[in-house]
């Protein structure tokens, strides 16, 4: 049963609450639930990469769905995560283009340097693995992305450049 | 003839600017079109005779597509755009957004025109943070410039344009499935019909075309139609964005004209990688069932003549691998991608996805049983045809393509529980 909210801004921080209006905003008047994947995008960004169910029945609260209808899209999405993830959230393509340019070294020397395999979280918290499909970036494969950005043409050496140049 | 349409602007500096690309004659058709008043009909009449096909993989003509559209039917239309690019091996629609996205936001705003809508979406898959910054960035500028909101430059034609941006859900390429997601639901394609021109976005009339055949718009209405097609050949209108992936040496993305002999094509991808032989090629994506590396080189990239070796040009991602690939491996890797991403709907698929999975995966790791062969096509064939969407097809086309080009490989996985090529 979704609870009455009287005021819909005490749900999410000002700054959050004017991010999901944003999106609200693109859509017709009676479509607000067609915000909801960037309104979940931009509460897991704010929870630390991932989602709890509060906050998911918040979400609802805030654009009047039900929170099944949430969940729904949560579990469907590959990109939104129900367990905590690391603060830097490496997802390794390992589909045919990258496969084939030796993705499998890229994961072993990550899983070895972290001491992590796909789905688990370094113990400081720094650092999660994931095993994703496809990219779209198979020209300079093998790839991986960490938040938001791209790194293409992978070699163990580039990896550690990479990690040592993350906060 | 390379990088004539969609890529016109590549070699230039910061060429997704607006200035850069209105210094190729960018939005000039546009502002054409609204000051003559240019008749709809006739804007849908060049592209058919472009004989541009649907750049997404399912190669449907364009012009005939946005025919289906009753404009003159009372209320909302929209034009969505597929930019949920996901069909492995491909990458192109990355660079068209991140290199020329007002290419597409002009294509997609003459298509309104064309059709009656006042309304756009771009759905941007969630991984491409990149792309799509440079679509909102681009947006904004042609907001500025007054391309898009009400009455464009005075013309009394309203157009505005959104990103939708996916959450990772290769279903989601899927037009329908993408539609139910723009409506904030999970991305489980819809039984057709109703087809979108009828009953689309919100349930009303809406066109959804691809990120690459949009962005040839504005250059098929500058040159006309009849240019565009006679960059191509027969059947295959146009240039097309090659996707090249693989064991090669330069992979990248490349506009040429459809029909190019995959041979040059190869060749302006700087060749096979340490020298090494071309084994196999999967020529449109992972969906699309391989086809040896030795007839591959004497086949042109257009539809007919990858159709007539039994494969499909499909979205232009070209997969070049060399012999130290085990058709085995690769294959239970291409299967275990549809099993993932099925959206569990329809039965034949979700579990039949999971059948391919693991009986390819028994044969690698040595376990095969020699009925697993007879098995494989069985289950290909029970999903075959049998779902609401084409995913389900997509899985079972390569096993069926493996298995009718190296069905001795698989075999011999099977007699001494190993493979057959050394880095297997």
């Amino acid at each position: 049963m979704t609870v009455t909210v009287k005021d819909k801004t005490e749900l999410f921080s000002p700054q959050i609450c004017a991010e999901i209006d944003r999106w609200i905003a693109k859509y017709p008047a009676e479509w607000k639930q067609s915000a909801v994947m960037g309104a979940l995008m931009i509460v897991q960004d704010d929870n630390g990469g991932w989602l709890t169910t509060e906050l998911m029945d918040r979400v609802a609260d805030y654009l009047d769905m039900p929170p099944i209808a949430v969940y729904e899209v949560a579990t469907f999405y590959s990109m939104y995560e129900l367990k905590p993830v690391g603060k830097h959230k490496i997802c390794v393509c390992t589909n045919v283009s990258c496969m084939t340019n030796k993705s499998d070294l890229i994961v072993e020397h990550l899983e070895k340097k972290l001491g992590i395999s796909f789905g688990e979280v370094t113990e400081d918290g720094r650092f999660s693995m994931k095993e994703v499909e496809c990219l779209g970036a198979c020209g300079g494969a093998p790839m991986m992305q960490i938040g938001k950005q791209y790194y293409e043409n992978l070699t163990p050496e580039i990896v550690d450049a990479i990690l040592e140049g993350l906060e | 003839m390379v990088n004539e349409v969609c890529l016109r602007t590549l070699d230039l500096e910061r060429p997704w600017l607006m200035e850069q690309y209105q210094s190729r004659g960018g939005y000039e058709v546009l502002k054409q079109v609204l000051s003559e008043k240019r008749a709809p009909e006739d804007i849908i009449e060049e592209v058919k005779k472009s004989g541009l096909r649907g750049r997404g993989g399912a190669g449907f003509p364009t012009g005939l597509k946005w025919s289906f559209i009753s404009r003159n039917a009372p209320g909302q239309k929209y034009v969505v755009c597929n930019s949920d690019e996901g069909e492995p091996g491909t990458f192109k629609d990355r660079d068209i957004l991140r290199y020329n996205p007002h290419q597409l936001i002009e294509g997609m705003i003459l298509a309104g025109y064309a059709i009656g809508a006042t309304r756009g979406y771009n759905y941007i898959r969630g991984e491409f943070w990149e792309p799509y910054e440079r679509f909102e960035q681009a947006l904004q500028e042609a907001r500025e410039a007054g391309f898009l909101g009400d009455n464009l430059l005075g013309s009394g034609f309203d157009f505005e344009l959104h990103t939708h941006l996916g959450g990772g859900a290769y279903i989601c390429g899927e037009e329908t499935a993408l539609l139910e997601s723009i409506e904030g639901k999970k991305g489980q394609p819809r039984y057709k019909p109703p087809f979108p021109a009828h009953f689309g976005l919100y349930g009303r009339p809406t066109i959804i075309n691809n990120t690459e055949s949009l962005a040839s718009i504005p250059m098929i209405l500058e040159k006309g139609g009849e240019w565009f097609a006679d960059i191509g050949v027969k059947n295959s209108g146009g240039s097309k964005l090659f996707s090249i992936s693989g064991n090669i040496n330069n992979p990248g993305v490349f506009e040429i004209p459809m029909g190019t002999p995959f041979s040059e094509l190869l060749e302006m991808a700087g060749g096979m990688k340490d020298g090494r032989k071309i084994k196999a090629v999967i020529p449109g994506g992972s969906s699309a069932p391989v086809i040896p590396g030795e007839q591959m080189m004497d086949l042109n990239m257009d539809y007919d003549s990858i159709a007539g070796a039994g494969s499909m040009l499909g979205s232009g991602a070209v997969i070049v691998l060399d012999d130290t690939n085990c058709m085995v491996k690769t294959l239970e890797r291409m299967s275990y991608f549809y099993h993932e991403e099925s959206c569990g709907q329809c039965t034949p698929c979700r579990e039949g996805t999971g059948w391919l999975y693991r009986v390819v995966h028994r044969i690698e790791t040595g376990q095969g049983r020699q009925e697993d062969l007879d098995l494989l096509d069985d289950v290909a064939d029970k999903i075959s045809g049998k779902t609401i969407c084409a995913l389900g097809d997509a899985a079972a086309l390569p096993v069926q393509g493996m298995l009718r080009h190296y069905r001795d490989e698989f075999q011999y996985h099977i007699d001494h529980k190993r493979c057959m090529v050394g880095a297997g």
